[in-house]
């Protein structure tokens, strides 16, 4: 570690150099008179050892698996082990899905990663009016534990792990998952996964909520504490940057808008009576990869850092675990192009190298088609095998943060740290994440960004590789995936036979239990396991929720 | 061209599909070209996306839509405005519409598809030309 005074004429020696080039500006002139990030941040020229001269490598860096975890949660990361591969995978019907899931284990994929439709998602049965032209599209329909059972046929719950992206209905799926394992003889204590379970980014990104914020907090605390002792392996809640990305957001905001929302989580669960370190260690996060590459692994890196300095100084946590981010992390779907889709592979790759470099514990590679369809089988094949090609072939694997102490990069993560804390701050002063989302703050950041994006691009100030630069004619995709849409007539045969042999007065009883313990205060996954288990469907619970609680009406930002 | 009033669109989100990045781009690059949008945030059904652009006596209706259920809602709207006698309104698609489902969308009645890549100011440039009286 260089002393101050040499840092200090290093400085000066490098304010020469850049004056010595900007005078040969005007003969070799750089391609553009500013550079500037997507994030705002101002790129130099060239970075040394004098823009890092107020960084303390053991506060600020310091070692693998220890505080401020900078550098990654774990010790050895992938010298121990590699991420978890686990591709993002569901449609139609859950035999479909289920054969989706076997073809992809086979394939070397080591962890499995449910996709609900949207009827699902937001508490439909197929057969409501809501879900008309919705069922089985973008993810699996399920209707019941039935389905359930389906979707995880031949699957040994004791031997995989299964990330579920379900948020306003997580507890019920939850409750499902931990149905059909019971059904396998494996108790709850063994189970490993995770539910999304993250409502704040569905107000303010995603869509999907059910409920409105208090009730929607209850639940998802009630599921912290569930889990604590029941499912003490699960991961109760996976905080989300990458749909606050995918929105139009900058890397900055993703790190903002994501730690806000975990802190309003961790204040929820205190507030409900836990003890931080009883939930602390359970918590998850889901960031992006998107195209800047330096600026992701940047990212990640100060996403640890802030953390881990929320967690102990601000929640007071003694636990190490409750200040890691463990993360998951999916390539950027809103960078895909249906232009010469090809090039997402490479797209991709570079996307999931970030990740790599900066640390995730798991990782969804993205399929070339994805602007067009969901994942054909050859092109998820692909995808996953960008993965393995990183792990066993590219080296990078057999050291820890290869690119710390990269001039450029330390720079960076310290300004996206410093940006992203003073969001932090005003949304705290907002009175944090909920009321920043119900004042609309969140969204027109977001909204703003996003059309920011676009502007570039329609101006060309931006290059869109395929699309506004480097076209060609192109000739019709051939091989998309399409969903059968007779999957709607077989999901309505299924719940029309699943309700003629059930016993109706026990899914009666169950809802009623449910409707009192959701007018009271009892912890919901109880009552939710009982229903499950009777099977009443996904709908007949959500519905008897939604008489207590109500609905939301998604604030409408738009009013310029 | 001299409109006796502002181009009047609404901007929609049919069935459930959450995302809203680009309807609400599309929206903003609209009102910048001088148009003036409605937009109706998620969730609408076909029938509140026709009483929506009635009331607010829209010339263009803008639908959004990735989740794969075009297939059912465009149509749907586009037989509920037969119904109401709103034939005369312009009625636009975008979002992730296969190409193969462009023609049977066009038959029902959707004007025009725009799908990812599509620039903006193309959008702006189309209802332009065909919007040729906003209804006074």
């Amino acid at each position: 570690m260089a002393i101050k005074e040499d840092l200090r004429l290093l400085a000066e020696k490098v304010e020469g150099w850049n004056r010595s080039v900007e005078k040969k500006l005007e003969k070799n002139p750089e391609r553009q008179k500013e550079f500037v990030n997507n994030s705002g941040v101002p790129i130099k020229r060239l970075y040394t050892p004098a823009d890092l001269d107020d960084i303390d490598y053991l506060e600020d860096l310091g070692f693998p698996g220890t505080f401020p975890f900078t550098r990654g949660v774990q010790p050895t990361m992938y010298r121990g082990r590699h991420w978890t591969m686990r591709q993002y995978a569901g449609f139609a019907s859950a035999e479909e899905s289920n054969r989706r899931y076997r073809f992809l284990l086979e394939q070397g994929q080591t962890g499995l990663s449910v996709a609900f439709d949207l009827p699902t998602q937001i508490g439909y049965d197929s057969d409501d009016e809501m879900a008309m032209g919705e069922v089985g599209k973008v993810g699996v329909a399920i209707d019941s534990l039935r389905d359930m059972e389906t979707l995880f046929r031949e699957i040994p719950l004791d031997q995989v792990s299964t990330s579920m992206t379900i948020n306003a209905p997580a507890a019920i799926l939850l409750a499902m998952y931990i149905a059909v394992a019971e059904q396998q003889g494996v108790p709850s204590e063994k189970l490993r996964g995770t539910i999304q379970n993250d409502i704040l980014k569905e107000y303010s990104s995603r869509g999907t909520y059910i409920f409105p914020p208090k009730p929607s907090m209850r639940i998802i605390t009630d599921i912290f504490a569930y889990c604590a002792k029941k499912v003490p392996q699960w991961n109760t809640i996976s905080i989300s940057g990458y749909h606050i990305r995918e929105a139009g957001s900058t890397a900055v905001q993703e790190v903002a808008f994501t730690l806000a929302n975990g802190i309003a989580y961790v204040e929820a669960a205190l507030q409900a009576g836990m003890d931080v370190d009883g939930f602390g260690p359970r918590l998850s996060f889901f960031f992006n990869a998107h195209l800047d590459f330096l600026e992701e692994i940047a990212k990640y890196r100060a996403a640890r850092r802030i953390w881990a300095r929320i967690m102990k100084d601000r929640f007071k946590a003694k636990d190490p675990r409750s200040m890691m981010i463990r993360f998951h992390t999916q390539t950027a779907g809103c960078t895909l192009t249906a232009q010469q889709p090809m090039n997402n592979i490479v797209r991709v790759a570079f996307q999931a190298l970030a990740a790599v470099l900066g640390g995730t514990q798991s990782l969804h590679t993205n399929s070339m088609d994805e602007a067009l369809a969901l994942p054909s089988e050859q092109a998820v094949q692909i995808a996953l095998r960008t993965q393995q090609l990183i792990a066993y072939e590219s080296g990078v694997c057999d050291t820890v943060d290869p690119l710390g102490g990269a001039y450029y990069l330390e720079a960076l993560t310290r300004e996206i740290e410093e940006r992203a804390e003073s969001y932090i701050r005003r949304i705290d002063e907002m009175g944090g994440a909920a009321a920043a989302i119900e004042k609309g703050f969140i969204q027109r950041e977001i909204q703003e960004s996003a059309y920011k994006f676009q502007r570039e691009i329609e101006r060309k100030e931006r290059v869109v590789v395929g699309v506004n630069r480097f076209q060609v004619k192109e000739e019709k995709p051939r091989n998309l995936l399409r969903v059968d849409p007779a999957v709607r007539a077989s999901q309505l045969e299924k719940i029309r036979k699943l309700k003629s042999e059930r016993n109706s007065a026990g899914v009666a009883d169950c809802l009623a239990a449910l409707k009192k313990a959701a007018s009271g205060t009892d912890n919901l996954m109880v009552p939710i396991l009982d229903a499950v288990k009777c099977y009443a469907t996904l709908g007949e619970i959500c519905d008897v929720l939604r008489d207590v609680f109500g609905e939301y009406k998604q604030v409408n930002t738009f009013a310029r | 061209m001299n409109h006796s009033r502002k181009i009047r669109v609404l901007a929609a989100k049919p069935g459930l599909d959450g995302h809203d990045r680009g309807i609400k781009v599309v929206a903003s690059a609209l009102m910048d070209a001088g148009m003036e949008v409605i937009y109706t945030g998620l969730r609408q059904t076909p029938r509140q996306i026709v009483e929506s652009a009635i009331q607010e006596d829209v010339d263009v209706i803008a639908m959004s839509i990735l989740s794969g259920a075009h297939d059912y809602l465009f149509p749907r709207v586009m037989e509920l405005l037969r119904e109401k006698g709103a034939n005369d309104i312009l009625v636009l698609g975008g979002g992730i519409i296969p190409e193969e489902d462009i023609p049977a969308l066009k038959e029902a009645g959707i004007a025009e598809v725009f799908g990812p890549g599509t620039s903006t100011q193309d959008i702006v440039e189309y209802i332009h030309g065909r919007v040729q009286n906003p209804q006074a």
